[in-house]
């Protein structure tokens, strides 16, 4: 008996359950419902580029982590698939495989690891990775494909519903005539629109955010904000002249408010760490997609808005401060 | 039950960890005397009590063997009866090492002035100041755990007015049932205890705080308070670190002491149903603080059980009692699992402020692998105290005690919530503890 080694070791001497890995699965199960979607909707492509994407990821991550960083190998966090799954979620389905593998390269090796990795990098990996394929490919990836099922990799291309009404803005037409063209908000709800892969269905990204809500993964502050943001701006604007702005449902509906809400705005890495922080860091994120939107060249703005709140969140990080317990001097006299 | 209550709790942080009072329907049994006892001088926060006995001397239960050293300290007492033997430096519960008397069990003769009747007096003849100095003679302290001396806690400093007395029936650390079964075994005694706190603070009001999963404890209460309204029963909604001192007056009273300063400042003084009922004994019965209640738990424990201890007595006597040390024992804990200590070794006696003991299995023993900081704000929304605890990792770490200082480091209560909740498992309490002593340091006149 008294042989025994004790373990010894300071408090506390017992710890939740959730770990990085099982936050990172909640997150992977998260995204099923989109990506079942997108499967219904595009088919083969919706599979295709979202594995390649996983792969590519993984495959960055473990040649970047072994080969340069020459340390033990990091996939099992989890943290590369996400960042695989986000970015193909952010791409249209007929994508190339060429694109998809320099865009994982950028996301995981220019975002992630030029910063030291997990935990370090200031912006969205997958955003960035997107970004960096629009600028350097832009037609490809504003060509998306018709959106119904297609089991083939080459079915025709067709515009969003947010590109459609920018072009047909600036041809000199009203809101009110584009709007006649578009699917009604019933299907922007389900996600019979064109759209890149893993942004058409709010349902299914809703569900995905329900249990990522249930599992306490994430908190419901970031993506309310993000969504008040962008109706309350597009709302006003559309109160003030509904023939030049859109309803603030469509601004809601469409693009990627949804997804960049849910997956993409809630990145723990890359949101404050204050509760407070993610309102306001929320809030700038939708008020500046509908900015980008409505007076911008692009159609749509919410990975732009996203990567510009992301480079404020060390300066929310210092002055959106918790409400600390004792704040507030005696009232009793000494 | 059920709607009359509207629970109430504290609204910064919390966490909630599985309960795990296994002992909670165990009743308390006195355990048998040991064979020996080592009692350390220093078993409160202050001054270590200065010995009056010498190796050789035969004393009787209850006679004092260390006297208290100033205002903030304690006296220290024989639990049992028989001689004296080494007096030397000894590792108690905590790691650390204090001088303590070692007494060789002979017979259990009390001294005469102790009342060792079990009748109820409820009559209370001493005016607070002998209140005060009876606590003090019999060398209460809080024993929640923190073992701060009682008596001092009677002293109001000037200028200060206090008007509600909290008693602090929580027990918030899971596992734990020792404040559980105090309550239900000797409600009446704590009733007077905390009519005697009452006259010698001369406040007109207690409120008790129990947590909502002791329903039977707050049945009881309310039963026997009647429609007395001086005294009080706060049922609070479980949650962890709700028997910190600052967040019982929160959950109860909604006032929020000042970062700095004491529950005074508030007009609150907390003390704990343990406690409550040694002073009870010490005014009622003289008699002095000698033993406690003990939870000896844990998943493996092969009997959970409640135990009347003698101060003193090793860890191992308990241990046997309940079964055994189980085969997998990878952790044996003084307290309970979020803020109790580990022990090195199971000849570590018993002390006032130990309020249970507790066995971690092998495998739950050691710290899993941590990762890299997500700043997924967990940690902030754990913390009791509304820090940033993932900050004050990093600035402990890099030893800057001037930023710490200004990010409220010492608020800290050590409760443990950050590192409970952190995904990537890091040391988040390790390093805000070298960064609060860090600070002590640099604010410590230099020699």
């Amino acid at each position: 008996m008294s042989e025994r080694l004790l373990t010894i070791s300071p408090s506390p001497h017992i710890h939740s359950p959730l770990t990085v890995p099982q936050i990172m699965r909640v997150v992977i199960l998260a995204m099923v419902p989109a990506l079942l979607f997108a499967t219904w909707q595009f088919g083969l492509g919706a599979i295709y580029v979202s594995s390649l994407a996983v792969i590519f990821c993984v495959l960055s991550e473990y040649v970047i982590v072994k080969y340069l960083f020459r340390k033990s190998t990091t996939i099992g966090d989890g943290s590369a698939i996400i960042t695989g799954l986000l970015l193909a979620f952010n791409v249209p389905s007929n994508l190339p495989w060429y694109i998809i593998l320099i865009g994982s390269v950028a996301s995981v090796g220019l975002a992630k690891w030029t910063y030291g990795g997990l935990g370090n990098n200031p912006f969205n990996p997958a955003l960035v990775g997107r970004v960096f394929l629009l600028i350097s490919f832009p037609v490809q990836m504003t060509s998306w494909p018709e959106a119904h099922p297609v089991w083939t990799l080459d079915g025709a291309t067709m515009a969003t519903p947010l590109g459609l009404l920018k072009e047909g803005l600036r041809a000199g037409r009203t809101v009110p005539d584009i709007m006649g063209e578009l699917p009604s908000l019933t299907d922007f709800i389900l996600g019979l629109r064109a759209g890149s892969l893993g942004e058409t269905s709010g349902l299914a990204l809703l569900l995905g955010m329900a249990y990522m809500l249930y599992k306490k993964v994430i908190t419901w502050h970031t993506p309310v904000s993000m969504m008040l943001g962008v109706v309350l701006l597009s709302g006003a604007c559309w109160l003030y002249d509904p023939t030049h702005f859109a309803h603030p449902l469509f601004h809601l509906l469409t693009g990627g408010v949804l997804l960049g809400a849910i997956f993409m705005a809630t990145d723990y890495v890359t949101s404050p760490v204050t509760q407070r922080g993610m309102l306001l860091y929320g809030f700038c994120i939708g008020i500046l997609t509908v900015l980008i939107r409505l007076f911008g060249s692009y159609p749509e703005g919410v990975s732009f808005a996203i990567l510009i709140m992301n480079a404020f969140v060390p300066m929310i990080n210092k002055y959106v401060k918790p409400p600390r317990y004792g704040a507030k001097p005696s009232t009793q006299k000494h | 039950m059920g709607l009359r209550h509207k629970l109430s709790t504290f609204r910064i942080g919390g966490v909630h960890p599985p309960e795990q009072k296994l002992s909670a329907m165990v009743p308390i049994a006195p355990l048998p005397l040991p064979r020996m006892v080592t009692i350390p001088i220093v078993q409160h926060i202050g001054k270590p009590a200065r010995i009056t006995v010498q190796r050789g001397d035969s004393v009787k239960t209850g006679q004092v063997i260390a006297t208290h050293d100033g205002f903030v300290s304690s006296n220290i007492h024989a639990s049992v009866s028989g001689k004296v033997g080494i007096i030397e430096e000894t590792m108690d519960s905590t790691g650390f090492k204090h001088i303590a008397v070692n007494i060789r069990v002979k017979g259990d003769e009390w001294d005469e002035s102790i009342d060792r009747s079990d009748t109820l007096i409820t009559e209370i003849t001493c005016e607070p100041k002998e209140i005060v100095e009876r606590i003090l003679a019999a060398g209460i302290v809080g024993m929640g755990g923190a073992a701060f001396p009682s008596h001092v806690k009677l002293t109001i400093p000037e200028g200060k007015h206090v008007d509600t007395l909290l008693i602090n029936g929580v027990e918030c650390e899971p596992y734990l049932t020792a404040d559980h079964r105090i309550m239900l075994e000797k409600p009446n005694e704590i009733l007077v205890g905390i009519r005697i706190l009452m006259k010698a603070l001369g406040v007109p009001r207690a409120i008790i705080g129990i947590e909502d999963n002791k329903h039977d404890a707050i049945e009881l209460f309310e039963k026997l308070l009647g429609g007395q309204t001086a005294i009080s029963v706060a049922a609070l909604k479980v949650q962890y670190p709700q028997g910190g001192e600052k967040q019982l007056i929160q959950a109860v009273l909604n006032r929020e002491v000042p970062s700095g300063g004491l529950p005074a400042d508030v007009g609150v003084i907390v003390h704990n149903v343990a406690t409550t009922f040694a002073v009870y004994e010490a005014v009622q019965k003289r008699k002095p603080l000698i033993e406690r209640v003990v939870t000896v738990t844990g998943k493996d424990v092969k009997t959970p059980s409640n135990f009347l201890v003698r101060i003193g007595t090793p860890v191992i006597d308990l241990l046997n009692a309940a079964g055994g040390v189980p085969e997998d024992a990878g952790k044996i804990i003084s307290g309970g699992p979020m803020m109790g200590k580990a022990i090195a070794d199971l000849e570590v006696p018993i002390a006032k402020g130990t309020s249970g003991i507790l066995v971690i299995p092998e495998e739950e023993a050691k710290r899993t692998e941590s990762y890299n900081c997500v700043r997924c704000g967990k940690c902030i929304e754990a913390c009791p105290m509304g820090l940033e605890p993932y900050y004050l990792l990093l600035l402990g770490r890099k030893g800057s005690p001037e930023k710490a200082e200004a990010e409220h480091i010492l608020d800290c209560i050590e409760c443990g919530s950050c590192s409970f909740v952190c995904p990537s498992n890091r040391p988040i309490l390790d390093y805000i503890r070298l960064g609060k002593a860090e600070v002590r340091q640099s604010k410590a006149p230099k020699v």
